[in-house]
């Protein structure tokens, strides 16, 4: 059944749409991210310009972070005050990141940044992954203890000013690094289409060292957060986001995350882990092969405006 | 500027040839004048019926006739980009944005329309996908190319590819000598606004008659609703496509709560 998308303006199969939103639900809740970094190049793939993709995505994700805020929520697995502070510097991270987008997609640059940053993001946090993970794998094989090693529990990060407390995570770290990082997820979200939960887990983890009890849930909020406005932001400066498709990629996207965490409870964590690093790492290279080998057709189209 | 001198001329020239002793007066009349894309839209043909009256009415026809008809969408600018390798990767690197062009150009005859007549007529007619002023803006002008320019060559291909540019040397057919038929083909993507439809008779390679009609494709209902809301009221409208994010997040947590 094809239903007409009024601001990609074409024509899609719904069960297609369905389908794609079922399957990185499923993802989404095998792994507790966003998906973001798998919706956006398969809407990319059946012909939706990466621009609306990027910008209806944002939608997506901010549907699937909000059921899974919910759930830590209940569980009291968040930290509202780490949270908060990753946000105020998220925010200014989001409306540059959109900015920045607006001003690539006049100089018809929008589609190369896209496809780098893809590729250098997802094959370095990939790669990252599956060392760390299958060294985990290998620990737990030879018997030893498969606890996350802390090498240097007090790093430079730690000698910064203005420091804070915050009390859910039992952590004492500076200002400086939190916004950093607020910033950074904010500005990939908004230019990639990414929630940048994949990305924010592993630096909260390591450069902050807050503890996985807390980690998901803080994270989840601040995707949450910063997609939802982002996709404000992107409806009212670029208006290319498509509430029909965001519709379905939604209601798909819930209901596979339910039946993904499902999997996700009975697997192994560093075996997840090296799943999810080999999924990064496998979109990464598809990414670069596409700018690598030459297209198909040199040239391309794209609409300015009405005459 | 360029097309205005273009019309102007062919107008003059039009005026020249048609200025015979018989002429033949075209009647026109179009299945439907309003094409309405709705959500389950995927395309539709339209059919343009008409017949090819004696003007006056006592002089005799001269058939064989060929017809063209040419239809126009609303206008577009829009960029044509050219990719090379740079650094080992591609990157758009040139591009030539197209003025005020048709978003929809359909060429539709009942032979191909180089044997239809002589190419300094169709030039000046602007017959055919090769004939048609698709200006570039280069520099400060805005000027046509030779119609084998590389970027003029890729715009009308990738229009082609997507259903929006056409010729076809079938589309129109002779029911008898003097009433013919033709099939308009609307894509699914095609862009909404008003269209012209421009008739041409020709008659042993000349202009004999033309006329011209006009349809509209408008989305409706919901579909037209969001476009508008997102186009003119962007911040509500993210808003609103935020909240919906919260209910169907919030009522999945609902629905599926395991505790």
């Amino acid at each position: 059944m094809q239903i007409y998308l009024p601001i990609a303006d074409l024509p899609v199969n719904i069960f297609l749409v369905l389908g794609m939103g079922l399957a990185v639900g499923y993802i989404s809740g095998l792994f507790g991210i966003g998906g973001g970094f798998l919706m956006t190049p398969l809407l990319i793939f059946i012909g939706i310009s990466p621009a609306v993709a990027v910008a209806t995505v944002s939608s997506h994700i901010a549907a699937s972070s909000f059921t899974g805020a919910i759930n830590y929520w209940r569980k009291r697995a968040l930290d509202i005050a780490l949270a908060m502070m990753l946000l105020s510097a998220g925010i200014v991270g989001t409306a540059t990141g959109v900015w920045l987008f607006t001003l690539l997609r006049a100089l018809d640059q929008l589609d190369l940044v896209i496809g780098l940053s893809y590729v250098t993001l997802l094959m370095a946090v990939g790669g990252m992954m599956i060392y760390e993970s299958v060294r985990a794998v290998l620990r737990t094989r030879r018997g030893e203890p498969a606890t996350l090693r802390r090498p240097g529990s007090h790093t430079w990060i730690h000698g910064l000013p203005f420091k804070l407390r915050f009390k859910r995570s039992k952590i004492y770290v500076s200002a400086i690094p939190v916004w950093a990082i607020g910033f950074i997820i904010g500005f990939v979200g908004a230019i990639m289409g990414i929630g940048g939960g994949f990305l924010l887990v592993p630096m909260l983890i390591y450069f902050l060292r807050v503890p996985t009890a807390t980690v998901i849930g803080t994270s989840m909020v601040l995707t949450l957060i910063t997609m939802a406005s982002a996709t404000v932001m992107h409806a009212a400066t670029n208006h290319l986001v498509d509430a029909v498709l965001a519709l379905i990629l939604m209601i798909g996207g819930v209901i596979g995350a339910q039946f993904g965490a499902r999997t996700g409870q009975n697997m192994r964590g560093e075996r997840l882990r090296l799943l999810l690093g080999l999924l990064v790492f496998a979109v990464g290279l598809r990414f670069a092969y596409e700018l690598v080998v030459q297209p198909d057709d040199l040239y391309s189209l794209r609409y300015v405006r009405s005459g | 500027m360029t097309r205005r001198l273009a019309i102007t001329l062919a107008l003059v020239f039009v005026a020249a040839v048609t200025d015979r002793a018989v002429a033949e007066r075209l009647v026109v009349s179009l299945s439907n004048h309003r094409v309405t894309v709705t959500s389950n839209f995927v395309g539709e043909e339209l059919v343009l019926f008409g017949t090819i009256e004696p003007d006056p009415a006592t002089v005799p026809l001269h058939p064989p006739y060929d017809l063209v008809v040419t239809v126009t969408g609303p206008p577009q600018i829009l960029r044509t980009r050219r990719k090379q390798r740079m650094l080992g990767i591609w990157v758009n690197i040139d591009s030539r944005e197209f003025v005020n062009v048709p978003s929809y150009l359909a060429v539709l005859a009942n032979r191909p329309v180089t044997q239809i007549a002589n190419p300094e007529t169709l030039r000046s007619l602007q017959i055919g996908l090769n004939n048609f002023l698709l200006p570039q803006k280069i520099g400060p002008d805005v000027a046509d190319t030779v119609s084998d320019d590389p970027f003029r060559q890729a715009f009308v291909r990738l229009k082609s590819q997507q259903g929006l540019y056409r010729e076809s040397h079938a589309a129109v057919t002779f029911l008898t000598p003097t009433v013919f038929r033709a099939a308009i083909p609307m894509p699914a993507a095609v862009p909404t606004g008003s269209y012209a439809i421009e008739v041409e008779l020709f008659s042993d390679g000349k202009l004999a008659a033309r006329t011209n009609t006009a349809l509209e494709v408008i989305k409706s209902g919901f579909e037209q609703y969001v476009a508008d809301a997102a186009r003119d009221h962007g911040l509500l409208y993210g808003m609103a496509t935020t909240l919906m994010a919260l209910l169907i997040g919030w009522f999945a947590s609902v629905v599926f709560r395991r505790d």
